[in-house]
């Protein structure tokens, strides 16, 4: 069923179309001062939940690198390695990321724990563990598969940059940079 | 020395000077209202808008005033692509043909009511061995071409500056840049009849064509754009009459610069670029300054017309003693005949730019706030509302010219 609508009437005044280019003018004059007035003295918005409440200043648009936009929950980033509050790396490298990885991003050489370390029932840690960023999908099968919870997707989101392939593959040392430690309430190894 | 001597050398350097100042001021001004154009628009969109660029090779931002030095190297380093199909010689002429009706209109709008030097001129004319002749000379014009039939040549190139949309449309071979071309053509010319027609009243109200005349006219009587209150109710009539001139150049004005909300030649969302939709690097950066040039141009002719140029509304700041009274309205006693010195003067440039910019922002805040008309609507305002409404005009203020004999 079409509804068919009246067209208003137009009274003299608004027919003549400069007051209405008047009124245009005032919200544009208006929007206009209050983001400079909001760029002299910053304060956050009130009102409903919006990009503007997340940025500093209340404006539409963020400083990029300097401010970023709060990252919601289960984000999934660049993947990184974790270590336990020990300092343990919880790595096995048991190498099931490495064969889930749909665009095989992942390489790692499997390598083992010295007989002296306090972790030595551990017996394996990888030698070297490498991701490429540059085939590296963001799809979370790797923190998914892990049984040991030492792979995940970082929340912050990926920014690389490198001038060569070889820039962009993440070694061992980088990943456990990133990730830092994670404290998990599962202890598998505690006291074996 | 004696390279000085002759009121004519005097005369040359003085023109090539300003010549020099005047083109090097409208071409900072073209990048300048660019990145304030953006910087606008962002805050009416309750944006930042660019804030990054500063001074090259530093960290220093000044507000992002550099974005027009790095907008201005980018166009320079592009690729010039030329599509196999063109007609190459046309489509070379055109870009420069956008641009360069801007920048000769400028050539005849007064600036400055005039630098009388003649006191540095005897000061210097023992060193430099100036006779009197040439000190009389350095009583130096405010504008670089002192044309008596000023605004006729101020129409004669602004129609010009079709030439180069059209011939870019044409000479791409290519339909949207053509459409482009055909909508400007019909627009520029229809438009320019209102634009004639609105300034005609100017012409019977101070009986002169000269620009820097009409300015000492304004100077003397008031500003054409505003109402008055002197001279009983034909002068205020007549100052209504001026005030909707002034309405109707404005309008045209837009439409001429093929500025929001009659750039129906570009009209990105239907015609993918209008008439430049082939041309790239630098080529097209001329046709972009060039929108912009018009705007400076087409802002400091009606400055020059019906905002009274370089003056104030106070005869103070043009150098002139203030008379007893105002607009029909009697200034108190201390401010009456209060004179300033000659330098004084010197200050109406920057209150002719001040002018300028305002109209710049006028323009820049228009476009962020009125979406574009239809083609039937703009060729219906043109010619059912602006031209007839603006002929109207010329006959009213002439029977009130008439009256007032």
């Amino acid at each position: 069923m079409a509804l068919i609508l009246a067209r208003p009437e137009l009274n003299l005044w608004e027919r003549l179309y400069l007051p209405s280019i008047l009124g245009g003018l005032f919200i544009t004059l208006r929007h206009m001062v209050e983001t400079i007035l909001l760029r002299v003295f910053p304060r956050k918005r009130t009102g409903p939940r919006s990009l503007m409440e997340m940025s500093s200043t209340g404006l539409m648009s963020m400083q990029y690198p300097e401010e970023k936009w709060p990252m919601p929950e289960g984000y999934r980033g660049a993947p990184v390695l974790v270590m336990d509050e020990g300092g343990r790396e919880k790595c096995v490298s048991c190498q099931l990321c490495e064969f889930i990885c749909p665009p095989r991003a992942i390489r790692i050489t499997p390598g083992f724990l010295p007989g002296e370390d306090v972790h030595a029932n551990v017996e394996k840690k990888p030698r070297a563990f490498d991701i490429d960023m540059l085939r590296c999908i963001y799809c979370g099968m790797c923190e998914e598969v892990c049984p040991e919870e030492a792979i995940f997707l970082k929340k912050e989101e990926p920014i690389f940059v490198g001038t060569s392939r070889q820039a962009m593959v993440r070694d061992k040392q980088e990943l456990y940079r990133l990730g830092g430690v994670m404290v998990r309430p599962i202890k598998k190894w505690d006291g074996k | 020395m004696v390279i000085f001597n002759g009121p004519d050398v005097v005369f040359v350097l003085a023109s090539l000077l300003k010549a020099m100042a005047v083109a090097g001021v409208v071409l900072v001004m073209v990048p300048g209202s660019v990145t304030a154009e953006r910087r606008l628009s962002a805050w009416m969109q309750d944006r930042r808008g660019p804030n990054r660029v500063g001074i090259p090779f530093t960290n220093i931002r000044i507000f992002g005033l550099g974005q027009g030095l790095a907008d201005a190297m980018k166009f320079l380093l592009k690729e010039q692509f030329v599509p196999a199909s063109v007609n190459k010689l046309y489509f070379n002429l055109a870009p420069i043909l956008a641009m360069v009706p801007a920048l000769v209109t400028v050539s005849v709008i007064p600036f400055a009511p005039g630098f009388d030097l003649r006191p540095i001129a005897t000061w210097l004319a023992t060193p430099l061995h100036l006779d009197g002749a040439t000190i009389q000379a350095f009583r130096i014009s405010g504008v670089v071409a002192d044309l008596d039939i000023g605004l006729l040549f101020v129409f004669a190139i602004i129609s010009l500056s079709v030439y180069g949309i059209v011939l870019a449309g044409w000479s791409s071979n290519s339909k949207y840049p053509f459409l482009g071309g055909i909508r400007s053509s019909a627009q520029i010319i229809s438009y320019e009849i209102a634009m004639g027609a609105s300034v005609v009243p100017i012409f019977l109200v101070t009986q002169q064509l000269n620009l820097g005349k009409i300015v000492e006219y304004q100077v003397a009587h008031g500003w054409l754009a505003l109402p008055h209150l002197a001279g009983g109710w034909i002068g205020i009539l007549t100052g209504l009459a001026l005030s909707f001139s002034f309405v109707v150049f404005l309008v045209a004005s837009f439409a001429e610069t093929n500025r929001l909300p009659f750039d129906m030649p570009e009209a990105e969302t239907e015609l993918v670029g209008g008439y430049h939709t082939e041309y790239s690097g630098m080529r097209f950066a001329l046709f972009f300054l060039g929108e912009y040039a018009a705007m400076v141009s087409a802002s400091a002719i009606m400055v020059t017309l019906f905002l009274g140029g370089w003056s104030l509304p106070f005869p103070w700041f043009n150098g002139l003693p203030m008379p007893d009274s105002l607009y029909g309205v009697a200034l108190p006693s201390f401010l009456a005949g209060l004179a300033l010195p000659w330098w004084f003067g010197f200050i109406s440039i920057g209150v002719f730019l001040g002018k300028i910019l305002v109209f710049i922002g006028f323009f820049i805040v228009i476009r962020w706030t009125l979406p574009r008309f239809k083609y039937d609507q703009l060729m219906n305002l043109g010619w059912k509302v602006f031209i007839p409404l603006s002929f109207l005009n010329i006959f009213v203020v002439a029977a009130l010219v008439l009256l007032k004999r």
